[in-house]
């Protein structure tokens, strides 16, 4: 077992723990917390795929951006003061048949089959790559999820101010 | 498969499994807030599938492009959504999925 084998264990490991606490832990903030280990476990493992660039994005954008959100949506919307922040499950039993069904298949399928793995190709960095595809090939793409960012800010600040009005 | 070191597979059966506690959370959580922490999971093993694919594929680099594009998607969706607690946390005072059954107040 080399080196890369273990530290792709160590990652996965810490992955799926963490988001296993994250889907089932009674307290919504000890969910948010170990959502901040499943990012840094997903950040690992495409870093052990070669792909810098999106490793640092997934970094800046879950953990700076969206962790922070939702962590802010938990602390808006209950009382943090009442520790009032348990919360339920609604269909334990047969959410956790299903998916532990669905994911046996699944696992089988993606282990059972051959996949026919090209060449590997090593670079140094991707970013140079990435760059130049992003503005040349993707470009449409590229500005179309500019205005999309630009509509979700907007709408996103229309969306929370409605109630205040009336 | 003569050896075990870490291919293509691994990567997938880490994914799947992701998936799975992602959907698992979505279909059991009450909290909004929470069922979005789900969506969230969904989407980083989406993002593991690409990523793994185009660095066993042989495709380039067009699936670390596309995962980028979902992580650009998965921010917008995160403030959209939290937007939509916010306002139903202040028409209902709570946010739990199997209580909220109205449209209109």
């Amino acid at each position: 077992m080399s080196t890369y084998d273990l530290i792709f264990y160590l990652f996965a490991a810490i992955t799926l723990l963490s988001g296993f606490v994250v889907v089932t832990s009674k307290n919504i903030i000890y969910s948010a917390f170990s959502l901040l280990f499943t990012f840094f476990g997903v950040t690992g493992i495409y870093a052990l795929l070669g792909a810098d660039f999106i490793a640092v994005v997934q970094l800046v954008v879950y953990v700076g951006g969206i962790l922070i959100l939702l962590i802010f949506g938990v602390m808006l919307t209950n009382k943090v003061t009442n520790v009032d922040l348990k919360t339920g499950g609604v269909n334990v039993l047969p959410a956790a048949i299903g998916t532990g069904l669905f994911a046996g298949a699944l696992t089988a399928i993606m282990s059972k089959n051959y996949w026919r793995a090209g060449n590997i190709t090593y670079e140094e960095t991707t970013i140079y790559t990435l760059g130049s595809k992003l503005l040349l090939e993707y470009s449409l793409i590229f500005e179309l999820l500019a205005i999309l960012l630009l509509v979700a800010l907007v709408g996103a600040a229309v969306i929370a101010r409605r109630g205040r009005e009336s | 498969m003569e050896s075990m070191s870490v291919g293509l597979t691994h990567f997938l059966v880490l994914s799947s499994l992701l998936f799975s506690l992602g959907i698992y959370g979505i279909l059991t959580r009450k909290n909004a807030v929470l069922v979005l922490m789900g969506v969230e999971l969904v989407l980083n093993s989406a993002n593991i599938n690409f990523i793994a694919f185009s660095r066993f594929g042989n495709f380039g680099y067009d699936g670390q492009l596309m995962a980028l594009f979902v992580i650009v998607l998965a921010a917008a969706e995160a403030a959209i959504a939290l937007a939509i607690v916010l306002n139903i946390y202040k028409s209902f005072h709570n946010v739990n999925v199997d209580e909220i059954d109205k449209l209109k107040e």
